[in-house]
């Protein structure tokens, strides 16, 4: 059965390819949606940029449940698609299924590693990334207490906050890091509501600064923080504009660069394990006509000075994947 | 845990517990005619869209409240069209309207405003405000009773103060009125209102009518006064623990206040994970106290406290006998 689809999808594909002269992009975007204001919207940025750039055409599938998945792919690689992209962890078990099946396609997978001939992972340093705006919270808090909200308790979410609580604690050691994750189910990258209480609960505790790594359950976070006059920190895209003068920074993860990177290179690219740091332009963080009043030039020179020292190896912050465990916070 | 924290942890409660109970009262009516009503999330969904994109469009906040409700309402004619005049299944008609709601939600906010399925943020006019009660201020120093009525009771938009009020307002008109009488009959029994000579469809109408006003005015609070905007699917299942409260009280008013008051702390404390491991020194996970309210309804429903028995009538559909 699998090697009968193999064949037809084979024979498929070549079909595809042989009366299209060059095979256009395609991305997949997960369950947040192309729009997100964060992730996906990163990733549709880049794309639209090597759109603008080159003249070519990609094309694009949102996800609208889990189910979907296998499907997308498959009809994306079928219908003569190369790079297919995809952005989201989710799709890992998925694509190591997918992948073989289509020998000739070159696949993308952008937070997750999927171990096959033909896909090109890349996963980012975020923790690197939430150890800039770590400190940069502990610098503008008055109070000593930050806090951090994430989305679905993931792993990948525990990287985010360990990098930030250690950023926090390099600036301040006597800091106080309050971390709540919003759920466990994918519900929680869309509950704002209960992003905007916990937000509140945290205020409660004394929090003056709050960094969302939550999808759309940050919009919430950020519109309280703004409505409760405390900083919030964005995630992914930067979302400085959001609450201007209200939003200290950004966590930039620049999923447009790795998307942009996939479909410039253009169909069998080279695939592997790609990482994207502090080092080379993967992640950093966000400074804007929206945010420049907040961030002061010492602020700004202790966060550039750290990002040096961890692009060139002389400071390691800890991956919390790594040994599912942190150093500055427990869970 | 001390007496400000509490308060705190009493506020967020009540914060979470209205747009539970304004769901909680509109199954109440619903289910006491004799429909059961599992739409009640998706409703809410499309009140939330509506009320927020008209209140963007707009920029008034009572207009983005009738879009709402209208668009529930709207929600609740379908179901009563489906179960009530073609005696369809409730429980699938109620299905329906929630993926409906789901993806119709989204769909037009796309085509609508193009920012991916939700509504532009929302200022001013546009939003419920918090309202101050008279002397919050001037009580505040008291003390005990000055947080209690200045962080407690004020300070909540009006749509908090609208669903407390129709607590009593639903147990005057179920237990104090005719229509409620009649409504409480034809769940009951509808083949003996119908030979009182009352229209058994018309009653039926009507309560799911109610249940489409409430449940809009519950998703225009999620979106307008909680929230400054819509997000996809940001009701997040609070139909189904509105639901599950429902069963736990029992299809009573004021226990179905006490238990959205419950589960609304419940969540309001899995908010505050230091202060349970402050009181019982052990951490407890944040799960656990997001289940409980599920757990609960099991234990009721299982009839180990009381037992849950909903309206002799509920689900099946009314066949005038020839």
């Amino acid at each position: 059965m699998t090697l009968m689809r193999a064949l037809l999808g084979a024979a498929a594909a070549t079909a595809m390819t042989a009366s299209t002269a060059m095979a256009d992009p395609a991305i997949v975007f997960d369950l947040g949606g192309k729009f997100d204001k964060s992730f996906n919207e990163a990733a549709f940025g880049g794309a639209t940029r090597w759109a603008e750039e080159t003249g070519g055409k990609f094309r694009e599938i949102e996800m609208q449940s889990e189910a979907q998945r296998e499907q997308a792919l498959r009809r994306l690689a079928e219908s003569g698609s190369n790079p297919v992209v995809m952005t989201g962890f989710a799709f890992g078990n998925v694509l190591s299924e997918v992948a073989p099946d289509y020998p000739d396609t070159s696949f993308v997978i952008i937070d997750m590693v999927v171990d096959q001939p033909n896909v090109r992972s890349v996963v980012f340093n975020e923790h690197e990334g939430s150890f800039l705006v770590g400190m940069m919270a502990a610098m503008a808090s008055e109070s000593g207490t930050v806090g951090f909200i994430g989305g679905m308790d993931i792993p990948l979410i525990r990287k985010f906050a360990c990098g930030y609580a250690q950023g926090v604690k390099s600036v301040n050691p006597d800091a106080t890091i309050i971390a709540n994750m919003t759920g466990t189910t994918p519900a929680a990258w869309n509950d704002p509501v209960k992003g905007s209480e916990l937000t509140k609960a945290q205020i409660g505790q004394g929090a003056d600064v709050v960094y969302a790594a939550a999808g759309g359950t940050g919009v919430g976070v950020l519109q309280t923080a703004a409505d409760e006059n405390i900083l919030s920190i964005g995630v992914d895209s930067n979302q400085n504009y959001l609450h201007p003068g209200q939003v200290l920074t950004s966590m930039l993860k620049r999923v447009d660069n790795a998307v942009y990177n996939a479909f410039t290179d253009g169909p069998g690219l080279e695939t592997g394990f790609r990482v994207m740091g502090l080092s080379n332009g993967g992640v950093g963080y966000a400074l804007d006509e929206f945010n420049a009043e907040l961030v002061s030039a010492e602020m700004q020179a202790a966060v550039d000075e750290a990002s040096g020292k961890i692009a060139s190896g002389d400071m390691m912050v800890h991956d919390y994947t790594s040994d599912d465990s942190c150093p500055a916070l427990t869970f | 845990m001390d007496f400000l924290t509490l308060i705190q942890v009493l506020d967020s409660t009540v914060r979470l517990a209205t747009p539970l109970l304004l769901a909680c009262l509109a199954g109440l009516f619903s289910e006491r005619a004799g429909i059961f009503d599992i739409g009640l999330e998706g409703k809410m969904l499309v009140a939330a869209m509506f009320s927020a994109a008209i209140a963007y469009t707009s920029g008034s906040v009572w207009l983005g409240l009738l879009a709402g409700i209208a668009s529930s309402m709207l929600l609740s004619g379908l179901h009563g069209l489906a179960s009530i005049t073609f005696r369809g299944n409730q429980l699938i008609s109620g299905v329906a309207i929630n993926f409906l709601a789901a993806g119709m939600t989204v769909l037009v906010a796309q085509s609508w405003f193009g920012q991916g399925g939700r509504t532009p943020s929302l200022f001013g006019g546009a939003r419920f405000e918090p309202i101050t009660l008279p002397f919050a201020d001037s009580i505040e120093p008291v003390p005990f009773i000055g947080p209690i009525y200045s962080e407690l009771l004020s300070g909540h938009s009006i749509l908090v103060y609208v669903a407390l009020f129709c607590v009593p307002a639903t147990w005057w008109i179920l237990y104090r009125t005719r229509f409620g009488l009649r409504l409480r009959a034809v769940g009951e029994n509808p083949a003996a209102v119908d030979t009182a000579g009352i229209s058994v469809i018309g009653l039926r109408y009507a309560a799911v009518c109610i249940c489409g006003v409430l449940c809009g005015i519950a998703g225009a609070y999620l979106s307008t006064a909680l929230q400054a905007g819509f997000v996809k699917d940001m009701t997040a299942g609070r139909g189904f623990i509105a639901l599950a409260a429902l069963i736990f009280a029992k299809w009573r008013p004021w226990y179905a206040l006490a238990a959205c008051m419950l589960f609304g702390f419940l969540q309001a404390l899995a908010l505050r994970p230091d202060l349970i491991e402050g009181l019982i020194g052990i951490p407890v996970q944040v799960q656990l106290l997001d289940a409980l309210p599920y757990v609960l309804t099991v234990v009721i429903l299982a009839g180990f406290v009381g037992k849950a028995i909903p309206p002799r009538a509920g689900g099946e559909p009314y066949v005038k006998e020839r």
